[in-house]
């Protein structure tokens, strides 16, 4: 029941009185292959408050990718509207920094330091004096200072994604995009690079949209958790997250939240594998 | 019998017990022997080639012993050196130097026009590879005779047809780069509001960095044998002749000493340009970021 009474504390804060940061409304997205049009996702809705861990979380195929990448800019929503502080997300840029889950979203040609400060510089928000403190005070959070000037395919797979980790924040977006950024790690790395996420997030308070596919990752990571039907993506629930840590993983809590997100993600399978079943049957 | 379809792994007794103390094990590190050390530089390596070949060379011109069809390595050497220091070979050698950069340059600038244009625009796409499969397979000396009827005889006609021989294959090489270059990388780079030719400045060149140095080794090797082809068939006619002039002159009067210290000016300045200017240029990119071996 304490976690019952933390819930009612945390969410006290009326979030109504402030206007979420980033508002996504009755959002359709397709893309086309070379001979269909495939629905990502179906008007899609949901709201991203200043602070949220916000986590996209589906199978595959439930469009959450296709979101992220809406989100970002990279895909136009057919139908429905993307609101960031108000205004409409119409191409890619630097209020949103994206992570991505493959290795070689570092630029091979720059060092860590450099990779860090290419898009404070790129995109002109710093001076170079500006832009080299901010990398050495983020490249030092994510603890890589001694790497700093080591090219990135010298690196391991989990200190890339710090590496990413740190470029995104160092620019202070108004909120960072996770695509599985700790997909393609080994399970103790991917452990360790969640307690480290949180432990920055503790820092900080940045605002994040995280895409998974883990239920367990979902609910350690996220504070607010949207989970999502495939083909096409559909709203099945928002469900809060913000109690659960790894400290909290051998509760019963948790283990019932699994389950519960679990059943909503896998009961259509089961239905349809009863109607196969029944189907089967009666032929 | 039964027995053998369904075996049961033995349960082993569990054991745990303290590391061995890593001064117990003896070398851990060992440094290599000098000859381990010396073949692993590469140009030892090398040198250990070009050795073993000048040696074949001089073995068996000293086994024909005829010095107009296949003089020997000292006797090319002894002619180089002549040439070099009281002859033409030095100044024929600017010549071609000096047509050749100003050909390569060109073809790189049109070849970077081109490939720029190609990956901002669908229909630019399109023109580059519908010119480059129509044009790459024509020999650029099969040019010449009509690059003389319109730029005359002299630099201008060698300059064309050292373009046409650079500007296929670096467009080629470099445009196949930008298409390979990750999904991840191009999101990367909008993401961070790079757009036009900023993108492709910071971005696009940087990623496929490693075919677009592979393009410029290519047209710089195309341009070279353009450039000596067309020399020793046209050279005659321009007032200060190249290398290929050199070659073709002295095998005229057969001086085949001569041809061949012309024939190895032309290798040197490869080897040269190869293990300088392209390796450096590969030490301090490609091979440093790690994007080639």
């Amino acid at each position: 029941m304490t976690v019952a009474h933390a819930v009612d504390g945390l969410l006290k804060p009326d979030t109504s009185a402030h206007s979420p940061l980033l508002s996504v409304k009755d959002v359709t997205l397709q893309y086309k292959t070379r001979e269909h049009i495939v629905t990502a996702t179906f008007r899609v809705s949901f709201d991203v408050f200043q602070a949220d861990r916000f986590v996209l979380l589906g199978p595959s195929g439930c469009g959450k990718s296709s979101l992220l990448k809406g989100v970002a800019g990279f895909m136009a929503p057919v139908e429905g509207s993307m609101q960031l502080n108000g205004q409409t997300i119409d191409r890619p840029g630097p209020d949103r920094m994206m992570v991505f889950q493959e290795f070689d979203q570092l630029m091979p040609w720059k060092t860590v330091q450099q990779n860090v400060m290419f898009p404070m510089l790129a995109s002109g928000r710093c001076t170079r004096k500006e832009a080299q403190e901010r990398a050495l005070r983020f490249i030092d959070k994510v603890n890589l200072t001694k790497f700093r000037d080591v090219y990135p395919h010298m690196l391991s797979g989990g200190m890339k994604q710090r590496v990413a980790i740190a470029r995104a924040m160092a620019m202070e977006p108004d909120i960072l995009l996770m695509d599985e950024p700790f997909a393609a790690l080994d399970a103790l790395t991917r452990r360790k690079m969640q307690e480290e996420l949180l432990q920055l997030w503790g820092d900080t308070r940045f605002t994040m949209l995280f895409v998974t596919h883990s239920i367990e990752e979902a609910i350690i990571v996220g504070s607010r958790i949207l989970v999502l039907s495939p083909h096409p993506g559909r709203v099945k629930a928002e469900l809060n997250a913000h109690q659960f840590s790894h400290a909290e993983q051998g509760r019963p809590e948790f283990g019932a939240l699994t389950q519960r997100i679990h059943n909503m993600l896998f009961a259509e399978r089961i239905e349809e594998e009863a109607l196969a079943k029944a189907g089967a049957a009666h032929g | 019998m039964a027995s053998a379809s369904l075996i049961t792994p033995l349960v082993r007794p569990e054991f745990e017990h303290a590391t061995v103390e890593a001064g117990q094990i003896g070398e851990v590190e060992r440094p290599l022997s000098t000859w381990e050390r010396l073949t692993n530089i590469e140009w030892v390596r090398k040198a250990a080639i070009l050795i073993t070949l000048a040696v074949i060379w001089e073995a068996y011109a000293r086994y024909v012993s005829n010095e107009l069809t296949f003089p020997t390595l000292v006797q090319t050497m002894q002619a180089l050196w002549d040439s070099t220091v009281s002859g033409p070979l030095l100044e024929r050698t600017f010549t071609s130097l000096k047509v050749l950069l100003t050909g390569y340059a060109l073809g790189l600038f049109i070849a970077a026009v081109f490939t720029t244009i190609a990956v901002s625009t669908r229909i630019g796409t399109d023109l580059l590879s519908t010119l480059t499969a129509m044009f790459n397979p024509l020999p650029a000396i099969a040019l010449l005779p009509l690059a003389l009827l319109w730029f005359g005889l002299g630099t201008p006609s060698l300059v064309f047809v050292i373009v046409h021989s650079v500007l296929w294959a670096v467009a080629l090489n470099t445009h196949t780069g930008f298409l390979a270059v990750s999904e991840t990388q191009r999101m990367a780079g909008m993401n961070y509001g790079l757009r036009g030719v900023r993108y492709v400045l910071k971005i696009l060149i940087p990623a496929a960095f490693p075919s677009i140095l592979a393009g410029l080794k290519i047209g710089w090797a195309f341009a070279w044998r353009t450039l000596i082809a067309a020399e020793l068939v046209f050279g005659v006619s321009s007032r200060s002749g190249g290398l290929g002039w050199f070659i073709f002159e002295n095998r005229n009067q057969l001086e085949t000493a001569n041809v061949f210290a012309g024939l190895t000016a032309v290798i040197i300045i490869g080897l040269v340009v190869e293990s300088v200017v392209f390796r450096t240029i590969e030490m301090h990119t490609v091979r440093k970021w790690g994007m080639q071996r």
